[in-house]
């Protein structure tokens, strides 16, 4: 899809979460890791906030998780959304330990419960965006 | 030192609330300004502290420009969105106990109906705590307050039991103190029936779950215990007050406790250094964005255990004539979108007994809340003194 015609907002990455965009167009989920203690953070920042080290690396996420809440939108606030209302937005508690949100793909709204198990799916939005997406495990 | 006893309520002003208000947000402010400064009996030149609110829609200077003010000595702006009216009195109450000013004005005025561009969901876009939203959470289409609340009050109900119902309670008993005070946008009565056939905005949070946007102005002064005495309304002195923040402040997806709000680390605080119990307050005005908002903060200032919400409200106990009457003035639900400044100017008056027919009867200690910027809390306990 060419971009003037992507009617939604769009990320403004930093030198901070760079990567994480960059991941979600090769089809990675990529989380923080603290480089000394090992704990994984999102959404990204610079400091490590369990031991204050400004040093990590990028690791890949298995993808999985469960849903920890949602909501059903009915209301457009934004004229891009308008076209998918009733949308799906879940909560998922990745198997990492830390929580994303994401549209839910192929999931009714009758199977929404807490614990539901999911796993990530990749959206090309732009040719220079790739959204993230999840569906039943 | 605490602040108990340290400062106190002297002047509260409003301006009629409505859609379109036909005047600027700098007008607006100056009359609510100037009725709050006249209700407590002071001329304009005797202000000289302002807090101003975090839009900066208006500034210190303006009232300096306006009202002449030969010796501002102390301006502040305390960024907690919601939280930030009642965040003010804990920062105006520090100012004037350590000697730094005598009266701090805390005003604030929006067109939030009317404005161009300046519907919530613009304004949150633009506001730089919301950076992460912005990035990791608007382009999959969590946009506005409503959208971001929600998944709070549906984790809630799996969790508790909470139902659409008993949110409905609130938006209803709301309503018809809004009914009561007479300067309500909404001025029909409401029922939990029609509460149910309300459209969804964001689910579980229907149509009458969500707060108004309104157009107007309102304001309060905060004095120094010493000089409170000389204004010309009974003091309504500042027992208590605390501001807290919630883990992971501006983004609710990676809260450890999605049903806790900054509010329940404010609370016991507040309580204490009032040195009052719950069964104490006579009148409560809880910042009311959303309904599940103000049942979530009743558990978090422990009027019920956390999951218990949903019954406490359903018993009736929030109503005009129950054991704890909330948001006597119609709330941001239903009077007004002031941003929890007319929860201030509601309590005053209650506690001065001159809240007309909403007048809960011998209301002698009271509290307020704000609640804002994803999850920010404040809360003050005020007494006739």
């Amino acid at each position: 899809m060419d971009v003037q015609e992507y009617m939604k907002p769009t990320p403004e990455p930093t030198a901070d979460t760079q990567a994480f965009w960059d991941g979600l167009k090769q089809g990675r989920l990529l989380l923080q890791k603290c480089s000394s203690c090992g704990k994984v953070r999102h959404y990204p920042r610079p400091v490590c906030p369990h031991c204050y080290s400004m040093e990590h690396h990028w690791s890949e996420a298995a993808g999985t998780g469960t849903v920890y809440s949602w909501t059903i939108s009915h209301h457009a606030f934004h004229p891009g959304f308008k076209p998918e209302l009733p949308y799906v937005l879940l909560t998922v508690e990745l198997d990492e330990g830390v929580r994303m949100q994401a549209q839910a793909r192929g999931i009714q709204a009758s199977d929404l419960k807490v614990g539901l198990p999911v796993k990530i799916a990749f959206e090309p939005a732009t040719n220079d965006l790739v959204l993230p997406v999840f569906e039943h495990a | 030192m605490s602040l108990n006893g340290k400062a106190a309520v002297t002047g509260v002003g409003e301006t009629r609330y409505s859609r379109q208000s036909g005047k600027s947000v700098q007008t607006l402010q100056m009359e609510a300004s100037l009725a709050a400064i006249r209700d407590a009996g002071l001329d304009p030149k005797d202000i000289d502290g302002i807090i101003a609110y975090g839009s900066m829609a208006v500034v210190a200077e303006d009232f300096i420009t306006n009202f002449g003010i030969p010796d501002l000595r102390f301006s502040a702006v305390t960024p907690l969105g919601g939280a930030s009216a009642v965040a003010s009195i804990q920062c105006a109450a520090a100012a004037v106990a350590a000697g730094i000013c005598n009266h701090v004005l805390i005003p604030i005025s929006r067109n939030g109906s009317s404005g161009a561009g300046g519907r919530i969901g613009s304004r949150v876009r633009e506001m730089p705590q919301f950076r992460l939203i912005g990035e990791f959470e608007m382009p999959l289409g969590a946009i506005a307050p409503a959208q971001l609340y929600a998944p709070m009050a549906r984790r809630h109900m799996e969790l508790f039991g909470t139902t659409s119902r008993q949110l409905a309670e609130i938006a209803v008993s709301t309503r018809h103190n809004a009914i009561l005070n007479g300067n309500a946008m909404m001025t029909k009565p409401l029922t939990v029936e029609e509460h149910q056939a309300s459209r969804i905005i964001s689910d579980p949070l229907r149509l009458f779950d969500c707060s108004l946007e309104s157009d107007g102005a309102c304001a309060f002064v905060i004095s120094s215990a010493e000089r409170a005495r000389d204004c010309a309304k009974p003091v309504i002195s500042i027992l208590g007050v605390a501001e807290g923040h919630p883990d992971s402040p501006s983004a609710i997806t990676q809260r450890p406790d999605l049903t806790k709000l900054g509010l329940a680390k404010a609370a016991p605080k507040a309580f204490a250094m009032a040195g009052v119990r719950h069964e104490d307050i006579d009148v409560a005005e809880i910042y009311d964005c959303f309904t599940y908002i103000v049942l979530c903060q009743l558990e978090d200032l422990g009027f019920c255990k956390k999951g218990e919400g949903g019954p406490f409200v359903a018993s009736g106990a929030i109503r005009i004539d129950g054991t704890l009457p909330i948001n006597t003035h119609g709330g941001l639900l239903s009077q007004a979108h002031m941003a929890g400044f007319n929860h201030v100017v509601e309590l005053t008056r209650q506690l001065r007994g001159e809240a007309g027919k909403a007048q809960v009867k011998d209301a002698g200690i009271g509290l307020v809340t704000g609640y804002g910027d994803m999850g920010d809390g404040s809360v003050a306990i005020m007494a006739r003194a």
